[in-house]
């Protein structure tokens, strides 16, 4: 149990996946105007890479490492992503109406999201097991929920504030998520 | 040959995909911690992309056009296994400081977006040469910001110290919240650049096709802002 705790705060917060792995920049940049499409992002992402850390596990442990075929798991992790994301989109516009209203057009768009190829070889690289596995990404993808809703609650205020002409747009959001990569260095004294 | 030359200059002046169309961001910000660094994930990127549109230009007939994006995505994923296993094999230096960076090349929007816009339409030729002038465009951005950060957080170029001992260099531009600065203020530059050529930025706006390319991987930041999405 304690090892679980430790992974999930060191994968959530100290190594948090958007601020010092650079994962999932993108979406990060891209989709957090408001705080209500970056929670809708967010919530995408953490049911998508729980899901994909899952059977990438499992794939990796029952296909893989029985055929001696590892070196193929950049290759089979990205078409299992890329599959899974379909999958899940069918699931839910099918089933869970209301699930996918609110995630639906997210989905397409993290198919090959940096971040879940990422947590799924970060998965393999620290020979996590399967419950590991699942933490992990559980904890990898709330990271980003919470960074992309802090920076949609950010920039909603500096809309209003008046940046030089030439640091609008890109260069102040970026200039943002450095001074919010500085504040989660705070986190490494938890280690 | 001017084709070949247009598609050079095209990769690296005006669509450089690092400086202008702000592709492949996680790579630009996660391996920049020093010079070497950058010139090394660029070139690996460059490689990937060229055998890439290669093989996709030269099937560009055969591919059947609704499942032409597992097709590249299986294309690329090949070849960006082939280079792993080669940089393990010949330059582990490099391959351990890139690190998880490598297979994630697969995730690089840059190399699916010209796959989509570029390879899949033209001769094989005129697509090699759009991957080399797109590869060195990439490389060219990564090494810019690998050696900014690494002059003003290591006092180096290159791994040789410039700067005496008694110097202290600004340590967390080799950190993560470096990289973002660094790159807020190259595209704040961009941006005074292109607010000066005003009229010339029609050509330097992304064309359809390649922020096409680039939805589909879920990883163009500027064309989800202005869709719909957002609104």
């Amino acid at each position: 149990m304690g090892k679980l705790l430790t992974i999930a705060i060191g994968s959530a917060f100290i190594n948090n996946v958007v601020l010092s792995q650079f994962l999932g920049i993108c979406p990060f940049l891209g989709v957090s105007k408001k705080i209500k499409t970056a929670a809708g992002m967010g919530s995408a992402v953490v049911f998508v890479i729980t899901l994909a850390s899952a059977v990438t596990s499992l794939i990796y442990k029952f296909l893989l490492v029985p055929f001696n075929i590892t070196y193929l798991q950049t290759i089979v992790f990205i078409l299992v992503i890329a599959a899974l994301v379909q999958f899940v989109e069918m699931f839910l516009k099918k089933k869970v109406k209301s699930l996918y209203n609110a995630l639906g057009v997210y989905l397409p768009l993290i198919t090959t999201n940096c971040a879940v190829l990422g947590v799924a070889l970060k998965n393999v690289q620290n020979d996590y097991g399967f419950l590991e596995s699942v933490v992990n990404g559980f904890a990898v993808s709330v990271g980003f929920l919470v960074a992309i809703v802090i920076m949609a609650g950010i920039r909603e205020k500096i809309k209003y504030n008046d940046i030089p002409k030439a640091f609008r747009g890109t260069p102040i959001v970026l200039v943002t998520a450095g001074l919010m990569a500085i504040a989660f260095f705070g986190f490494s004294g938890l280690k | 040959m001017g084709r070949s030359l247009e598609r050079l200059y095209n990769g690296i002046v005006k669509e450089n995909p690092t400086l202008v169309l702000m592709l492949g961001m996680c790579p630009t910000l996660a391996v920049t911690t020093s010079a070497i660094n950058g010139v090394g994930m660029g070139l690996t990127t460059t490689v990937v992309l060229v055998m890439s549109n290669l093989l996709i230009s030269l099937l560009r007939k055969l591919i059947p056009d609704s499942v032409r994006i597992p097709a590249f995505i299986v294309i690329i994923a090949s070849f960006v296994t082939i280079v792993q296993l080669l940089l393990q094999a010949y330059i582990p230096g490099l391959y351990s400081a890139l690190g998880i960076y490598i297979p994630l090349i697969v995730v690089n929007c840059i190399i699916l977006g010209r796959a989509e816009a570029y390879a899949s339409k033209n001769p094989v030729i005129p697509s090699v040469f759009d991957g080399v002038g797109m590869g060195l465009g990439f490389t060219i951005g990564l090494t810019l910001i690998g050696m900014i950060r690494e002059i003003l957080g290591a006092g180096s170029i290159f791994g040789f110290r410039f700067l005496p001992e008694s110097i202290k260099p600004l340590t967390i531009f080799i950190l993560a919240p470096g990289a973002f600065f660094v790159l807020a203020v190259l595209t704040a530059v961009m941006n005074k650049v292109k607010d000066r050529s005003q009229n010339d930025s029609a050509g330097i706006q992304c064309s359809d096709e390649m922020c096409k390319g680039c939805i589909n991987t879920g990883c163009k930041g500027r064309i989800i802002e202005g869709s719909d999405i957002d609104g």
